[in-house]
């Protein structure tokens, strides 16, 4: 039997019928068309699907769509506004914090949370808040300091992904 | 991967969910935190007819303190016990394991009723819940955890029975827990429990058998007034750990070993 689910993805509105065993990285990608969160692993391991679910920083493969009924998420697709980076995404950019690129959007996804919950963070901090996602491509030294510069130029700011400023607007 | 096609219902209610679990009868689960349940389901190890879901289930989320006990609701995540100041203040020990469970993404969802209510050998809590005497209550009864958790995965739930709280004693004082492993976000190869309480220790083990594991050969021994060191050397008395993909019998008992004397050693 299918189910409605009706989420708030990047501050539009969506509503689709689906199977309970819909996962909700398959629902963001295949019926929603944002392909931007990666699918890295089948074990709940490499982050790579990071989104935000209401602000926190989830493993979207390890949901079913049924459960995002009614919630409000952030993909990597919601973090540029108005044709211009986000703060996190243009330090990654600026600090070549990739090498293949595959497990970026989780990074930036985990990032958003981490500065949101700790907008000052030491390099531990930041070693530690990233404990959930792989780089396949040992990357780290580089994505810890995009992370580290994202701070900076934030100012201590907290991450503000595009739909909570949407919401803000609303 | 994707998994095989269940039933899907919502409760908000205790009764609810447990109404919904009877009506679906045998093959339902509970799907709370889904960190355990999902990936097996992914792999198609776990094939359940339909989920109850309960994460609407707000009432179950909750810390109290409650003069010489500690309530947790079973829906209460690990974020929240790693960060709760109730927590920190009255058994700061499970605000440390619960700040070494899995990873961010992971402590935002997983609960601390699933944790216990799927009774994996090498879960965290169930360590702490069996040495310190945590009770576990259902919406049928309260079960002490030493008659909890019985084997690996087997607990005397009943098909329509959810945990919907676990209380422990408050216990402020010295206490470490050594979570081993290879990498951070890993379920332990060996974890070693030392807690303070009226005047006693009580000393814990994950992941060395079928069950959690309360190490009370090395409880008396420090009660007899040996060292650290020697009273540690009991820790590997009468186990018989599984052998596994991350370790052998043999090592497991000198992790116990070892790390239990650091955890007393740490403790104090």
């Amino acid at each position: 039997m299918s189910h409605k689910v009706v989420t708030t993805v990047n501050g539009r509105r969506y509503e689709h019928e689906v199977e309970p065993r819909l996962l909700l990285v398959h629902h963001l990608r295949d019926n929603l068309g944002l392909t931007g969160t990666h699918i890295g692993c089948d074990t709940t391991q490499c982050g790579a699907c990071t989104i935000l679910l209401d602000g926190q920083a989830v493993k979207s493969c390890n949901l079913f769509a049924v459960q995002a009924e009614g919630r409000s998420l952030t993909t990597i697709e919601g973090m540029a506004k108005d044709g211009q980076l986000h703060p996190i995404q243009q330090a990654f950019w600026d600090e070549h914090g990739l090498q293949c690129g595959y497990c970026t959007p989780g990074f930036i996804m985990a990032a958003a949370y981490l500065l949101a919950e700790n907008p000052n963070p030491t390099e531990d901090d930041i070693r530690r808040g990233f404990e959930g996602n792989l780089c396949r491509c040992t990357g780290y030294v580089n994505i810890i300091k995009a992370v580290q510069t994202a701070a900076r130029t934030m100012g201590g700011a907290e991450a503000k992904p595009a739909t909570q400023a949407a919401e803000r607007r609303a | 991967m994707i998994p095989a096609a269940f039933e899907y219902a919502r409760a908000s209610s205790v009764e609810e969910a447990s109404s919904l679990l009877n009506r679906f009868g045998e093959g339902a689960k509970v799907l709370a935190g889904g960190h355990s349940l999902v990936p097996l389901m992914r792999l198609r190890l776990a094939q359940p007819k339909a989920l109850v879901d309960i994460n609407g289930i707000k009432d179950l989320d909750y810390v109290k303190a409650d003069g010489s006990r500690l309530r947790i609701g079973a829906l209460t995540r690990h974020v929240t016990i790693q960060r709760s100041k109730v927590v920190r203040d009255n058994l700061p020990i499970l605000a440390e394991v619960a700040g070494e469970i899995g990873d961010n993404q992971v402590r935002n969802l997983g609960t601390i009723g699933g944790v216990v209510a799927y009774a994996d050998a090498a879960g965290d809590y169930p360590t702490i819940a069996l040495m310190l005497d945590a009770d576990i209550v259902t919406n049928q009864r309260t079960i002490p955890a030493e008659d909890f958790f019985q084997d690996l995965f087997t607990t005397p739930l009943a098909p329509d029975e959810i945990v919907t709280e676990v209380v422990f004693p408050v216990a402020s004082g010295p206490h470490k827990y050594i979570k081993f492993r290879r990498r951070l976000f890993d379920w332990a190869i060996v974890g070693a429990a030392a807690q303070k309480l009226n005047g006693g220790w009580r000393i814990g083990l994950t992941n060395v058998g079928p069950t959690p594991v309360r190490a009370k050969a090395v409880e008396d021994a420090l009660q007899k007034g040996a060292k650290p060191e020697e009273a540690a050397e009991h820790a590997s008395d009468g186990l018989e750990p599984a052998d596994d993909l991350r370790a052998n019998p043999e090592y497991k008992k000198h992790l116990a070993r070892v790390l239990t004397r650091r955890a007393i050693q740490q403790a104090e």
